[in-house]
């Protein structure tokens, strides 16, 4: 029963998001809300009450494990913990879909709710827009991935009991993505109707901002949650692969990153129209690519996930829609909007633009390695593009712009001089020729991790530097995040640097007693045990390590095989100091009754992940300044208005 | 008209024309051994149970076509697959196993324990007839037609819905 009642409320959402469409549609070509218009407000919180309903549903029928629910079978069972079980509704195709369009028609129906600062045909466009986006999700569920699809007879028990799915990190870094793929697509919706509507205006940035930003902040986290996981999980002692899988996250975050610099822009000095729209279309594309690539399986990872071309093709048709559609308004519109505000080159803008372009050109390499290998196929020809690709030519773009980054937040807008900055500017010099010299006093340190060093000290100061002169008390919260997030790049920064330029790796071969050295450590092989777990057989290597003679931990990394389904897994064993990490994975015995073990020290690898997280919270600092601000000047344009009409009746 | 507004569209119809082509190709993700159509290198293996004999080459060239097994009893997916091994077995194939790196007693309990399906039994204690046929891994499965000719090459443990296709490779091998 609840099942078939979630069934229906997707079904009356879908068709809510038609009404929407074609409202909103009437509403954008008249501007006027009279008639059929005046719905696609209401029925944009409506689809919203009813998508969050669905999803209730959905969460219900794996809270009791109804089996007679297809879904509920395949991937649940009765005796899984009830955390697992509710993170199981959305761990498949179908449930993560389903919290996908409720995510964005809540999305939607908060638009429609608050959102009044935008010209009436502008907001009817965009509701429009949001409404045919949403309607293609439902299409998708409806038609050829539904959630409650019932089985003809309920299964005895469930088949999801895989202990190695049950992850609370795997439960929540999906989402936390997918939340980010969401904001990406309010921002579409809005730049669909700035376009269609001619209207791209300050009020319209500042409409879309806190949408980029939100949608920034849940991308940031999933990268950095996922690159953490991939960095524990596989044992290959990486943290960034280059992988399809993650290069589908990473894309939609250079290109929110670019664009929520670009809306900044336009929202205080009405610049950069075209650029900003373009972004946003770009932004959106490249989360629904992401998709398109993980789900199909046209591209081969290192992720496994359930593949199935049918459902790509859907993925791949509405992406034609979509993107083609919001591609061909560009095309005919972008020659109709005019550019905005002039400045010069020496000034905020003139920064901001710069690192626009390398973030754009950043976009474009790591987009032409992600579909290179796609392409060639298509001459049967396989390829791989791997590190020494990507590394060095999104080098070429990041380190100038990282350059830029430092100095961008001292300028002025519209105007300024570099004159003016110039012992800012000395001093910045000074400490990266400074960082260059001292890094290459070590030795064996590659060029370019050297200069991510160098680059990464003077970044760390610079971000502060907008800070002086200022009274701390009085600064906008905004700033402060920006701060926040730009110390943030420079800490991750020199972790990715540190780790590249200085970490030791060892593989040995042990006999139970001996050790080995690995950078400042010693390691020695206690004892070899074999250990069982509930589908599993492990071989864990005892052992105790010293960093510098000191004391002396335990560590017992393992390695695992699985048999249902087949499987062997390291658990690698991470020792954090603060000055980075030992990092052993075990191996299997050598033929002369040895074990192999693998070993790395990490220095300051750590700070990869605690820069990410720096960076998200200067990016919540910004959304509380930017909505505390909307909100005060909001209240001010009501007491004014009060007051007009006041002094009209008085005559 | 400003053409390079066009650009972006024109980019994408480009991906969109690539994608769609690539979404309609099977996808072909196993590394099959480049010994497929060759006859097998020639090898001699003493046996690795007592109940069993070892494997020639000569044993495979008789005309009759079999299954090669590679395995180990020290290899998990190999537990997983002798249920369907046996069902092969019962369906009248003849199984010839290699056993890779192992040890006589730890086979003897392997096939107390789960079956024996094998006719012959060699023991391949270096890799070397398994590097040789093309295998780079264990479990594999390999079809041999009756002129010792290496025909089909099966990656993996056998599961049951892969029986349908060893048979038919073992037909059309000449069985």
């Amino acid at each position: 029963m609840i099942a078939e009642l979630g069934h229906a409320a997707l079904w009356m959402a879908a068709a809510l998001a038609a009404l929407q469409l074609v409202a909103g549609a009437l509403g954008a070509r008249d501007g006027e809300v009279e008639g059929i218009t005046i719905l696609s407000r209401p029925a944009a919180i409506l689809q919203g009450a009813l998508a969050a309903f669905a999803f209730a549903a959905l969460l219900w029928v794996f809270a009791i494990t109804d089996l007679s629910v297809k879904l509920v079978a395949a991937n649940s069972h009765s005796m899984k913990p009830m955390v697992f079980k509710l993170s199981g509704a959305w761990g498949n195709h179908e449930g993560s879909m389903l919290l996908w369009v409720t995510v964005m028609a809540l999305a939607g129906a908060l638009i429609a709710a608050i959102e009044r600062r935008l010209p009436e045909r502008t907001m009817q466009a965009t509701l429009a827009a949001q409404g045919f986006v949403a309607l293609g999700f439902y299409a998708f569920l409806l038609l050829s991935s539904n959630p409650f699809e019932r089985l003809p007879i309920p299964a005895a028990e469930g088949q999801g009991l895989n202990p190695l799915l049950q992850d609370i990190g795997l439960a929540f870094h999906p989402p936390t993505l997918y939340f980010g793929y969401v904001g990406l697509s309010v921002a579409f919706s809005f730049a669909v109707g700035a376009m269609l509507t001619r209207s791209v205006t300050p009020d319209f940035a500042r409409a879309m901002r806190p949408w980029v930003l939100g949608a920034w902040v849940l991308l940031t986290l999933g990268i950095t949650a996922g690159s953490y996981w991939a960095y524990y999980e596989l044992g290959w002692g990486g943290w960034w692969f280059w992988d399809p899988v993650e290069n589908a996250s990473l894309m939609p975050w250079l290109a929110a990153t670019a664009l929520l610099h670009s809306v900044s822009v336009l929202a205080s000095r009405d610049a950069l129209r075209v650029w900003t729209i373009m972004l946003g279309v770009i932004a959106f594309s490249m989360s629904m690519l992401g998709t398109f690539l993980v789900r199909s399986g046209v591209l081969t990872s290192v992720h496994a996930f359930a593949v199935d071309p049918e459902r790509g093709s859907f993925i791949l048709v509405l992406l034609a829609i979509y993107i083609g559609g919001a591609l061909l308004l560009f095309a005919l519109r972008a020659n109709s909007i005019s550019e905005g505000e002039r400045f010069s080159v020496a000034s905020r803008e003139g920064a901001l633009v710069f690192n626009n372009v390398m973030l754009s050109a950043i976009l474009a390499v790591v987009l032409l390695g992600t579909l290179y290998p796609l392409l060639t196929e298509a001459f049967d020809v396989r390829v791989s593009v791997g590190p020494p690709y990507f590394n060095p030519v999104s080098a070429i773009f990041a380190l100038p712009m990282l350059a830029v980054m430092a100095v961008g937040p001292l300028l002025r807008w519209r105007r300024d001089s570099f004159g003016r900055i110039s012992k800012e500017l000395a001093l910045i010099a000074a400490l990266i020729v400074a960082g260059l010299i001292f890094f290459a006093l070590f030795e064996g340190v590659a060029i370019l991790p050297l200069m991510g060093l160098a680059l990464a000290i003077a970044l760390a100061v610079a971000s502060f530097l907008p800070l002086r002169g200022r009274n701390l008390r009085r600064l906008p919260v905004s700033v402060w995040g920006m701060v926040m997030a730009h110390f943030g790049i420079a800490v991750a920064l020199f972790g990715m640097a540190s780790e590249s330029a200085f970490s030791n790796e060892k593989l040995a071969a042990l006999e139970v007693g001996q050790s080995t050295q690995v950078g400042p450590w010693k390691v020695r092989l206690d004892g070899i045990e074999p250990v069982a777990g509930p589908n599993w057989t492990a071989i864990e290597g005892r052992m105790l390590a010293s960093y510098k003679g000191g004391e002396p931990s335990e560590i017992a990394p393992q390695s695992r095989n699985f048999w249902a389904p087949p499987q062997q897994t390291t658990e690698s064993v991470l020792l954090t100091r603060w000055n980075g990490q030992l990092y052993a994975v075990m191996g299997s015995e050598a033929d002369d009754g040895r074990w192999q073990l693998r070993l790395w020290w990490k220095p300051f690898v750590t700070l990869i992940w605690y820069g990410g997280m720096l960076m998200a919270l200067g990016g919540v600092l910004a959304i509380i300044g930017r909505v505390r601000r909307d909100l005060k000047r909001r209240s001010i344009r009501r007491k004014i208005e009060v007051r007009r009409a006041d002094m009209e009746e008085l005559g | 008209m400003n053409w390079r507004v066009w650009l972006p569209l024109m980019l994408f119809a480009l991906f969109l024309g690539v994608a769609a082509y690539q979404l309609t190709q099977p996808k072909d993700d196993v590394v099959a051994s480049g010994m497929i159509g060759q006859e097998l290198p020639y090898f001699e293996l003493p046996p690795a149970h007592s109940d069993n004999p070892g494997v020639t080459t000569a044993d495979l060239r008789d005309g009759k076509p079999r299954l090669l097994n590679i395995w180990a009893s020290w290899c998990l997916p190999c537990i997983a697959e002798a249920p369907q091994l046996e069902a092969l077995k019962e369906q009248g194939v003849e199984i010839v196993g290699i056993a890779i790196r192992d040890d006589p007693e730890d086979v003897a309990q392997f096939l107390a324990r789960h079956g024996n399906p094998y006719t012959r039994i060699g023991r391949d204690d270096l890799s070397e007839v398994q590097l040789g046929i093309g295998s780079s891994g264990v479990p594999e499965t390999f079809v041999i037609d009756g002129n010792g000719v290496i025909t089909y090459q099966h990656i993996g443990d056998i599961r049951a819905d892969d029986l349908p296709v060893l048979l038919e490779k073992l037909r059309e091998a000449g069985a």
